[in-house]
C-alpha cells in the first residue's frame, strides 16, 4: 500500500450539523474555510503502538495474538492490560475468532523477540496483565520490530505502522489510531493560522476500539491517561475569555477535556486518567463543537456524540449519512457536529 | 568553548551513530549530559557504542522505508519526545568515487535514497514531536549533515554531491515551510574529516590533512545552540 492508493484523504467528505440541526456536505479539504478568528482547535498528538503481538503460548503451544490495550503505568512500556485473542487473522472479524489458550497467571508467551509473563487475569479469562521480560529500549526494539498495528477487517492490506500516525503523531503512547486527526494536515493548520485560528494539542491515549467479545467490548473505553500542557490550557482559558469556540478534533479530546475542567468549571494542566464515558446526559462545559469519523448507533463513540445533539438529529444524520455513502471506519469520511443548546427544541431544517 | 556545557535534558537523535562524524557527535552529546539515542545498520556496532556512551541504541537503516517509523518510534519512546534531530547517516553511492557516466543507476540511487529520502523520511515521522518540542518552548532543530560537494561540482563525487545538493535545498525550503511552528532546519558542512566515507572516497588521503571528526562535532554543537531558542537555555547549562 502507498499514500497513493484508493480514495485518499484529500477525496474525503465533510458532513456538517451546526448549532441550530441544520445540515450540509462539504469536501473535507473545507475544513480550511471552516471556523472564526479567535476559536480554538484542540487535536490529540498522541502517536499510535504497534500494538498487536503474534506468538505463542508457551504452556500448551498454541498461536495467539495478544493486543495492548492499555498502560499499567503511563510510557512504561514494561508493562501493559492486554487483550488475548486465538489464531486466526484481521481479515477474520474479531468476533469470530477462535478463543485463546486457557490461560493463568504465571504462564508465559513467546512473542517474536520479545518474552511476556501473564502477571494477572483482569476479571475475564481474556484480559491479561503482561509484564515483558528486559528494560524499556529492548521492549520498544522488540515492539517496533515485532508489533503490528491492531488491524481492522474492513482494511485489506495489512496497515503498516506509518498509515495509523496521523500527521501531528508525536508521543507514541495510543493503541489504536486518534483517528478524527487523519483529517488534518500542516496545510490545514496553516491556513487556520493564517485566519487567527489557534491550535493546540494535547495527549490522550486512545485505547482499543473493540475485543471482538460483546461482554467485554462494554467494559470499553478503558481508563484512558492524557496528558494537557500548560499552553493548551492556557489558550482554552483565552478562548473561552474573549467567546471563542472549542473544537475537539476527536473522541479523545472530549474525554481529555471533559477530565480537565472541574466542576467550577477551573481548567487544570497536567496528566490525568480520563473515566467512564461521556454519554446523552454528560454536562460539556468546554467543547463546542467536535470532529468526528462516521460512527454508527450503538458504539461508543456515537454514544459520546448524544452529548452534543439531540437523538432526533443524530438519528437524521445516521440516515443522511447512509443516503450518501459516507465511509464509516477509521480512514473514512469525517463528521461535525456543534454542541446544540440544552432544552431547546431543535427544528430540522434542509 | 564548549567544554563544560551541560546538555541536561536535551533529547539528540543521531543517524549513522556508530562512525565517524556521527559517534563523535554521540560521544561528545553523552558526555555533556544529553539525553541520545542513534541509529545504526549492524547490531553488534549498535550495541558496542550504546554500552560505551550510555546512548539509547536503534537497529535500523534509514534508507530502508520499512524502518522509518519502528525507528521514530523508538526514538520517541526511549527519549520521551525530541528537540534535536541531526540526520548525519550519509552514503558516497558507488562503493568508489566515479565518473557519472559511470556510475550505476543503482548507486545514485541508493545515495539519493540515504541522504535525501532517509533523511526526509525520519524528520517527516519525527515532526510532529519536533513541533510538540518548539511548542512547549524547548526549541526544536533538525540538522542535515552537507558537504562542500553539495555546492561544487567535484568530479566524480557525482552521485554524492547530487544527493547531498537535494538535501541542501529539502532543508532550506523546510527551514522557510517550518518557521511559523518554530522548528530550524539547517544544513552544517562539517569539512573534509578523517572518516571512513572520506577514507572510501579518497583511501590514500593524509589523515594529517583532514578534520577530526571530534573537532566539526564541536562546531556543530555549537550550531545547534546557537538555534535553539533563547528560552530553551534552561535546558543547557550557562557557559554559552
Amino acid at each position: 500500500m502507498t499514500a497513493a492508493d484508493g480514495p485518499g484523504p484529500e477525496s474525503a467528505k465533510l458532513f456538517i450539523i451546526d448549532a441550530k440541526g441544520r445540515m450540509r456536505h462539504l469536501a473535507r479539504t473545507e475544513l480550511v474555510s471552516l471556523f472564526s478568528p479567535g476559536d480554538l482547535i484542540v487535536a490529540n498528538d498522541a502517536a499510535t503502538l504497534p500494538a498487536s503481538l503474534r506468538g505463542l503460548h508457551v504452556a500448551s503451544g498454541e498461536l495467539i495474538e495478544v493486543r495492548l490495550a492499555a498502560w499499567i503505568a503511563v510510557r512504561d512500556p514494561t508493562r501493559f492490560v492486554a487483550i488475548a485473542l486465538g489464531a486466526g487473522d484481521h481479515r477474520m472479524p474479531t468476533e469470530l475468532r477462535p478463543h485463546p489458550p486457557s490461560i493463568s497467571p504465571g504462564d508465559r508467551l513467546s512473542l517474536g523477540p520479545l518474552v511476556a509473563v501473564v502477571e494477572d487475569l483482569l476479571g475475564h479469562p481474556r484480559v491479561l496483565a503482561l509484564r515483558f521480560v528486559g528494560d524499556r529500549r529492548a521492549i520498544l526494539a522488540g515492539l517496533a520490530g515485532h508489533g503490528r498495528p491492531i488491524q481492522y477487517a474492513h482494511v485489506r492490506e495489512p496497515l503498516a505502522l506509518w498509515r495509523v500516525w496521523t500527521r501531528i503523531a508525536a508521543d507514541p503512547v495510543a493503541f489504536e489510531a486518534p483517528s478524527a486527526g487523519f483529517a488534518l494536515n500542516w496545510r490545514t493548520l496553516a491556513a487556520w493560522r493564517e485566519r487567527r485560528i489557534g491550535f493546540s494539542t494535547l495527549t490522550h491515549v486512545a485505547g482499543i476500539s473493540s475485543t471482538g467479545d460483546p461482554a467485554l467490548d462494554l467494559r470499553l473505553p478503558f481508563d484512558e491517561p492524557y496528558r494537557v500542557p500548560e499552553r493548551t490550557v492556557a489558550a482554552i482559558k483565552q478562548t473561552k475569555s474573549q467567546g471563542g469556540r472549542i473544537i475537539a478534533i476527536g473522541t479523545t479530546v472530549v474525554r481529555a477535556l471533559g477530565s480537565v475542567v472541574d466542576a467550577n468549571g477551573r481548567v487544570h494542566a497536567g496528566d490525568g486518567v480520563a473515566r467512564g464515558r461521556i454519554a446523552r446526559e454528560t454536562p460539556l462545559r468546554l467543547v463546542d463543537a467536535i470532529l468526528t469519523g462516521v460512527h454508527q448507533p450503538g458504539e461508543s463513540h456515537f454514544e459520546l456524540l448524544r452529548a452534543f445533539a439531540d437523538d432526533s438529529v443524530l438519528n437524521r444524520m445516521s440516515m443522511v449519512l447512509a443516503e450518501h455513502s459516507y465511509r464509516p471506519h477509521e480512514f473514512g469520511d469525517s463528521v461535525l457536529i456543534e454542541r446544540q443548546p440544552r432544552g431547546l427544541p431543535h427544528r430540522m431544517h434542509r | 568553548m564548549l567544554a563544560g556545557t551541560d546538555l541536561k535534558d536535551l533529547r539528540v537523535a543521531v543517524t549513522g551513530g556508530t562512525l565517524g562524524l556521527g559517534l563523535a557527535l554521540v560521544r561528545m552529546l553523552t558526555a555533556q549530559g544529553a539525553h541520545v539515542a542513534f541509529v545504526a545498520r549492524t547490531p553488534e556496532a549498535v550495541e558496542r557504542i550504546a554500552n560505551e556512551t550510555g546512548a539509547f541504541g536503534i537497529v535500523g537503516d534509514v534508507a530502508r522505508k520499512d524502518d522509518i517509523y519502528r525507528i521514530a518510534l523508538q526514538i520517541t519512546g526511549n527519549l520521551d519526545g525530541l528537540d534535536v534531530l541531526i540526520n548525519n547517516a550519509s552514503s558516497l553511492g558507488p562503493p568508489m568515487l566515479a565518473l557519472l557516466a559511470d556510475t550505476e543507476c543503482e548507486h545514485l540511487e541508493y545515495a539519493l535514497g540515504v541522504n535525501v529520502l532517509g533523511s526526509f523520511r525520519l524528520t517527516k515521522a519525527l515532526f510532529g514531536a519536533l513541533v510538540a518540542s518548539a511548542h512547549g518552548g524547548r526549541g526544536a532543530v533538525v540538522i542535515n549533515i552537507s558537504s562542500d560537494a553539495a555546492i561544487n561540482a567535484y568530479p566524480s563525487w557525482g552521485a554524492y554531491g547530487a544527493s547531498k545538493a537535494a538535501l541542501r535545498h529539502l532543508t532550506a525550503i523546510w527551514d522557510q515551510e517550518a518557521k511559523a511552528d518554530r522548528v530550524r532546519f539547517l544544513s552544517v558542512d562539517p569539512g573534509d574529516m578523517d572518516t571512513p566515507l572520506h577514507a572510501q572516497a579518497i583511501p590514500d588521503a593524509d589523515p594529517a590533512t583532514l578534520r577530526r571528526p571530534e573537532d566539526s562535532a564541536v562546531s556543530i554543537v555549537e550550531t545547534l545552540l546557537a538555534a535553539l531558542p533563547s528560552e530553551a537555555t534552561h535546558l543547557v547549562g550557562a557557559h554559552r
